[in-house]
């Protein structure tokens, strides 16, 4: 995805088992930091044409 | 070249005639000079109409998927790594098969041969050192390494990994000094920059699917772009959608493409779609040190599980 010009922080893995707790909020926590960081995401986003942009 | 067809000729006669194979898939003369089309010979009449040429670009592995009859088959060195991928995958038995291995030493790219001529061309003859481009009131020779498919130039083996007979000798695979130069331009740029880059790429796309029909491993009875319970993909030519579909088949293809080259062409709008691909190869030799189609026994890379399997990704 990167490759394709998606941000690098955009896009996150990680193995949480269910019973880590503190290790999924951690990761929530993160991600969504890193995420509010970069800003809305443009990209892979469908539009359809309104009657300003045609 | 000429030695090339006569022997494919000569061998789909000798296996038809014995009755080893019910039809032999080559290549026939097209209607175009410089393209050669797919063929189906089913008796020793038809073999008369069998070439080979460097404007055989499709990849025959493609008409294998689930056939049940006896067939002898024309491969070239990248085809043969698709018929071990499709051998891998149960798409056809070995037992039906008669391979007749192609010593290749690359394509011409149909681009630069219109480029070199200068008129409608009649017909293309190749040497394997030099190809003579005729048309009406001109003749040109170029040197074949100049006109090559921008896949055949990166070519890792023009010899075929399987075969039951050879039409010639060997020929020496090419040495290649950075295999992945262009994948790796592409790295180097910003995200905004590779964003706008396959943009612009994928801008003359129009959804004709020639690249996904073109490909041996594009065989799923319902491709993903054309499923509508559920619709996994808008089936427009919006940009979000183009890009979407040629991801998408990026993934499916990846760790089975062997760089055939045959998606890029039967590609009407010129498109350089082996960029997706050709990343998912650089990935899997890279991260995995897999191959794919060269050796029977491996399984593919995405296929198995190895204790080293890199997965600094996942956090």
């Amino acid at each position: 995805m990167e490759f394709v010009g998606l941000e690098e922080d955009r896009l996150h893995f990680s193995w949480i088992s269910s019973a880590e707790a503190i290790k999924f909020s951690d990761v929530a926590n993160q991600v969504s930091e890193k995420v509010k960081a970069l800003g809305p995401n443009k990209k892979f986003v469908k539009r359809y044409p309104t009657k300003d942009t045609d | 070249m000429d030695a090339y067809t006569d022997k494919i000729k000569e061998i789909s006669k000798k296996i038809l005639k014995e009755g080893k194979v019910d039809v032999v898939m080559g290549f026939r003369k097209g209607t175009l000079g410089y393209m050669s089309e797919p063929y189906m010979a089913k008796s020793e009449k038809d073999a008369e109409n069998l070439v080979f040429d460097c404007n055989c670009r499709m990849n025959l592995v493609n008409y294998l998927t689930n056939r049940k009859d006896k067939i002898g088959i024309v491969v070239k060195g990248c085809d043969s790594r698709n018929l071990i991928t499709h051998l891998i995958e149960n798409k056809i038995k070995r037992e039906q098969l008669y391979i007749i291995g192609v010593p290749c030493t690359g394509l011409a790219d149909k681009a630069s041969l219109l480029a070199h001529a200068d008129g409608e061309i009649t017909s293309v003859e190749d040497d394997n050192e030099t190809i003579t481009i005729k048309g009406e009131g001109f003749e040109k020779k170029v040197v074949k390494t100049e006109v090559l498919q921008a896949n055949c130039k990166t070519c890792i083996k023009r010899n075929p990994v399987i075969f039951d007979e050879l039409v010639g000798e060997e020929v020496p695979e090419l040495e290649i000094e950075n295999r992945f130069a262009d994948v790796e331009k592409v790295e180097k740029m910003s995200p905004d920059e590779r964003w706008n880059f396959f943009g612009e790429l994928l801008s003359e796309c129009t959804r004709c699917y020639a690249c996904r029909n073109a490909c041996p491993l594009c065989y799923c009875p319902t491709c993903f772009v054309d499923e509508s319970r559920p619709q996994w993909v808008g089936k427009s030519d919006n940009e979000t959608d183009v890009q979407t579909y040629h991801l998408l088949r990026a993934f499916h293809d990846a760790g089975r493409c062997t760089d055939c080259g045959a998606c890029e062409a039967a590609c009407p709008m010129d498109i350089k779609m082996r960029y997706f691909t050709r990343k998912t190869i650089k990935d899997c030799v890279e991260k995995f040190g897999f191959e794919a189609g060269m050796d029977l026994e491996q399984r593919p890379a995405l296929d198995q599980y190895k204790i080293n399997d890199p997965n600094e990704f996942i956090k």
